[in-house]
């Protein structure tokens, strides 16, 4: 790869130090000519960077950053599911629907935060407070179902007045 | 990424469906079978790409494999045996089949893919009469990614053929796989187009229709077609393509394989420049000018008319008061007949080299502009050097080559008066102002005469002596030195500069001090034809010597009283459009053949004879290898127009010249290649210290480093409408260097006027990181520099 995108010249300026100090840190731990290893973590960074979302500038800032085609930075962006391509809300809740969750009753945890919030799953709270991340696969935590993820933490063996107490502790 | 597989020579035995065969180890299992002539189905394999198999459809049974394997990406073993039409591998294929239809639209009647589309094709052999499948199908939203591609992305069945593409071949990767599973599609990255300037090829790769061609779409089907045989005329490779004719209409072209040249491959500028076939201007009969009015008048009439121009210029004048301009992209039978009528004229000045401006070397360079290794050779050479040399925009197919060699882990170095945005790395790179690019390949040469130890020709010693030697000149000469195939490409930046003669010496000492090649990349699309067949001053056919003339260069600095123009636009395809109207003006007969009358050539000309362009003419043409293609006519020729060798026969005949007799267009080939025959080794010994050398310019101020706009280098191309709407073709802007336009106070996007050679033109101002101190980046062949002067030269800018 050498051929530069000329349109995303510039856009790293998007980025601040402690993004760029995050990013060089993952860049040292791969071969030098490698860069694009280090895409998942670098659009994590500019993620936490950019209020929980990433924008299609903050998108190509990366790239740029990275020297990178922007094609490969967002390709990755629109990939994976941690990785929020439209404005979310302050907390991403992500509540586990697959198999062993959902042997376990998740779907009926699903419907009561849905009534409680009073949105569907991909939707945020009119407050900007909550966003319910549509759940893509298994989180890895079977053994504690049903289960779900708030803002990257685990909360497991739920029911709905763990729930409840869960999401009202969020401000 | 990818498996890719090597390149071992250590051979296996397998039998492929009770056929037993000896194949490469580690090669595919679909290699072998591709080689055998066994046919297995696929979509994502591609020869040319990286290996995906994500598209399963060439699944084979595989015997004691616990389940069917994709021939593509299954390295054969000792022993193997596979079954490609087995009760298993159909089963899987057909299941395939199933699951690659289930999305897709079948709306084959109103999809320009259908009738030459392999989802089709392949849907008739494996797939079911009816459709299981009777849920919602998804459709995706298309993208519009400029004027020469048009998505349909719900037909997209994921290959990544073109993602693959633009990633490894073109090197832009502006297409991508965006979301996964189920609902993943291909697209641009946030609203951008596909501006490669190889686009097209993602159409003949994509196996269904979802990227089609967008200025053909809805004009013709596939079966209506006939396809003829042709040759591409823009630039030297001679890309073999295949024009597709409907009533005898060009209605488009495609690659034809051919691996010496395009391999499987076609730039956008070959496969859409037929489109300005059509246009306006074309001039469909002969015309000529009676008191400032263009008459219509036959043929006889308009020979008549030329004919007599040619002859009262030569009688009353003498022979070297008429010049003759050729366009560096006519066949070559036309560079023959053309030099023996002006030499039958007594006239000796003759040229096809409009775009260059120093020809001091003239008589010390051995002027056959084959390329000394093939172009073929780049793709393994070890070193490369590009000097003056916007490779991807002059030969794309070339920059493609370049592009593979650096894959393959050649170092290339580029001494360039611009930072062009190549798709290739540079391990050396030195971006000098025009006027310094003689002193850095001087210090080259001097580096290279130090580690050589191999003393320099007098005529270069003092200039190389001045130069300053760097770490970066010397890496650069130690790798031509160390390295057993390197190679020089000799660019159009360069031989248009002021001092193209001193860049060129110095290229061919330091090529054959340091056991390199020198190849140079000429301008047009048969500049090996011309000069093979002696249409410049001082040579004649097959290198021959002939009585000496006048240059391009000079038939316009000393305006001669008469001018026969061939396929020549004087305000675009001249190096210095001023001094070519100045010339113009003054001269009392201009004859022009031309296939298109611009504003300029209706300006000058006396008459103009209707010239059949290359798709509708014949014609033979050597590429910059030197190898000969013959070209039929593909489409009907539109109006009068004639192929060039019967415009000159019949000229000849009037003039009552001698040799003008024939009457096909095999009896002028022969006679012309016989005398090719003839000719002498090419490897005469070129003493570079003839070469007549003043010393090289190096003014103040600032130059204009003005490149041939890709899209602009012919007349067919200028009349492209749908090349002239790419990215590539935005030319209407005056590049500066941050320091320049600060000094000028000029700031980005303000209108800056630029003055050349008495030329004045407004035009918004764009700060260039890519550009040197000292250089004006200004395209030329283009509209808002036609009324300015030398691409290469000075320039003067200011605010408006």
């Amino acid at each position: 790869m050498s051929h530069k995108a000329e349109f995303i010249a510039g856009k790293k300026d998007l980025l601040d130090g402690s993004t760029r100090e995050e990013i060089d840190h993952w860049v040292g731990k791969f071969p030098a000519e490698n860069k694009r290893s280090a895409l998942i973590q670098a659009l994590i960074a500019a993620q936490n960077q950019n209020g929980g979302w990433l924008s299609k500038d903050i998108i190509e800032a990366v790239a740029d950053y990275l020297d990178l085609p922007p094609v490969w930075a967002y390709e990755v962006a629109s990939f994976y599911s941690m990785l929020d391509t439209k404005p979310v809300g302050k907390h991403k809740v992500n509540i586990c629907t697959n198999i062993s969750c959902w042997l376990n009753g998740a779907e009926d945890l699903v419907s009561h935060v849905e009534k409680k919030l009073g949105i569907t799953l991909g939707e945020t709270t009119d407050d900007k407070r909550i966003t319910l991340v549509v759940e893509e696969e298994c989180l890895a935590a079977c053994c504690g179902a049903p289960m779900m993820v708030v803002d990257g933490h685990y909360h497991e063996n739920l029911d709905t007045d763990k729930i409840d107490k869960i999401l009202d502790g969020l401000d | 990424m990818s498996t890719q597989p090597a390149n071992g020579t250590e051979m296996v035995n397998i039998e492929v469906d009770g056929i037993a065969m000896e194949v490469p180890k580690n090669s595919m299992i679909i290699e072998a079978t591709d080689k055998a002539g066994i046919s297995i189905p696929r979509f994502c394999y591609h020869s040319k790409l990286s290996i995906a198999a994500n598209c399963r459809m060439c699944l084979v049974d595989v015997e004691k494999a616990p389940k069917p394997m994709p021939a593509c990406a299954t390295p054969v073993m000792d022993g193997m045996k596979v079954y490609t039409h087995s009760r298993r591998a159909l089963d899987a294929q057909h299941g395939v089949m199933e699951f690659l239809l289930i999305n897709h639209p079948l709306d084959c009647p109103i999809c320009d893919q259908g009738g030459e589309c392999e989802l089709q094709d392949q849907a008739v052999g494996y797939g079911r009469s009816v459709s299981r499948f009777v849920e919602r199908k998804r459709v995706v939203a298309d993208h519009d990614i400029g004027p020469l591609v048009q998505t349909d992305l719900t037909r997209c069945i994921q290959c990544t053929r073109c993602v693959r593409f633009l990633e490894e071949i073109a090197g832009t990767s502006e297409l991508g796989m965006f979301g996964r599973g189920d609902r993943s599609s291909i697209g641009t990255s946030l609203e951008q187009g596909v501006d490669s300037e190889l686009s097209g090829n993602v159409i003949d790769l994509c196996p269904v229709g979802a990227l089609t061609n967008k200025p053909f779409r809805y004009s013709a089907r596939a079966w209506e077609l006939v396809a003829k045989p042709s040759i591409a005329a823009h630039d030297g490779v001679g890309s073999s393509l295949w024009y597709h004719i409907r009533r005898g209409r060009v209605m488009r072209a495609v690659p034809r394989e051919c691996e010496s040249t395009n391999e499987t491959w076609l730039s956008d500028r070959d496969r859409y420049s037929h489109f300005g076939l059509n246009a306006d201007d074309r001039v469909l009969e002969p015309m000529i000018k009676v008191d400032g009015d263009w008459q219509t008048v036959s043929w006889d009439e308009g020979i008549r008319v030329a004919a007599e121009a040619l002859r009262s210029t030569v009688t009353s004048h003498g022979g070297e008061q008429l010049g003759v301009l050729m366009s560096a992209s006519v066949a070559t039978e036309e560079y023959y007949l053309a030099q023996r009528l002006a030499r039958g004229l007594d006239c000796q000045n003759i040229d096809y080299r409009l775009r260059e401006q120093d020809f001091s070397d003239d008589k010390s360079m051995s002027r056959t502009t084959a390329f000394a290794a093939p172009m073929a050779a780049i793709d393994s050479a070890d070193t490369l050097l590009l000097v003056g040399s916007n490779i991807r925009q002059e030969a794309p197919i070339l920059g493609q080559r370049v592009r593979k060699a650096w894959r393959n882990g050649t170092r290339i170095s580029a001494i360039n008066p611009l930072a062009w945005n190549f798709n290739f790395g540079l391990t050396n790179s030195l971006v000098v102002a025009p006027q310094n690019m003689v002193m850095e390949l001087a210090a080259v040469a001097s580096a290279v005469s130090d580690i050589s130890a191999k003393a320099l020709p007098a005529n270069l010693q003092t200039v190389c002596n001045e130069a300053r030697v760097t770490e970066v000149h010397m890496a650069i000469a130690e790798a031509l030195k160390n390295e057993a195939n390197s190679m020089l490409l000799l660019g159009q930046a360069a031989q248009a500069h002021v001092d193209a003669a001193w860049l060129r010496t110095l290229c061919r000492w330091i090529a054959v001090s340091t056991g390199a090649v020198l190849n140079i990349v000429t301008h047009g699309g048969n500049a090996t034809g011309a000069a093979m067949a002696g249409a410049l001053p001082g040579q004649g056919p097959a290198r021959s010597t002939v009585e000496s003339g006048l240059n391009a260069r000079e038939m316009l600095v000393n305006p001669v009283k008469g001018y026969l123009l061939w396929a020549v636009e004087p305000e675009f395809d001249l190096a210095n459009p001023a001094l070519a109207d100045k010339a113009l003006s003054s001269a009392e007969r201009v004859v022009a053949v031309s296939a298109f009358a611009s504003t300029g050539l209706k300006a000058h000309a006396d008459v103009i004879l209707p010239l059949a362009p290359a798709a509708e003419a014949e014609g033979l043409f050597f590429t910059l290898d030197g190898q000969a293609f013959d070209s039929e006519p593909a489409g009907t020729v539109s109006g009068q127009a004639k192929s060039g060798w019967k415009i000159l026969r019949r000229l000849g005949a009037e003039l009552e010249l001698d040799g003008f007799s024939q009457v096909t267009r095999a009896e002028v080939q022969q006679e012309m290649l016989t005398e090719f025959d003839q000719a002498g080794s090419s490897s005469a010994e070129v003493d570079l210290a003839e070469a007549g050398l003043s010393a090289p310019q190096q003014a103040e101020g600032l130059h204009r480093a003005g490149e041939v706009a890709m899209y602009s280098v012919d007349a067919l191309c200028r009349r492209s409408e749908f090349l002239q709407q790419t990215a590539a073709a935005q030319n209407d802007f005056v590049g500066l260097n941050a320091a320049d336009a600060a000094e000028l106070a000029l700031a980005d996007g303000q209108q800056a006027r630029v003055s050349q050679a008495g030329g004045s033109i407004t035009l918004p101002l764009r700060v260039c990181s890519e550009l040197p101190v000292g250089t004006v980046w200004l395209k030329s062949a283009t509209v808002v520099a036609s009324g300015l002067g030398d691409s290469f030269g000075p320039i003067k800018v200011e605010a408006v």
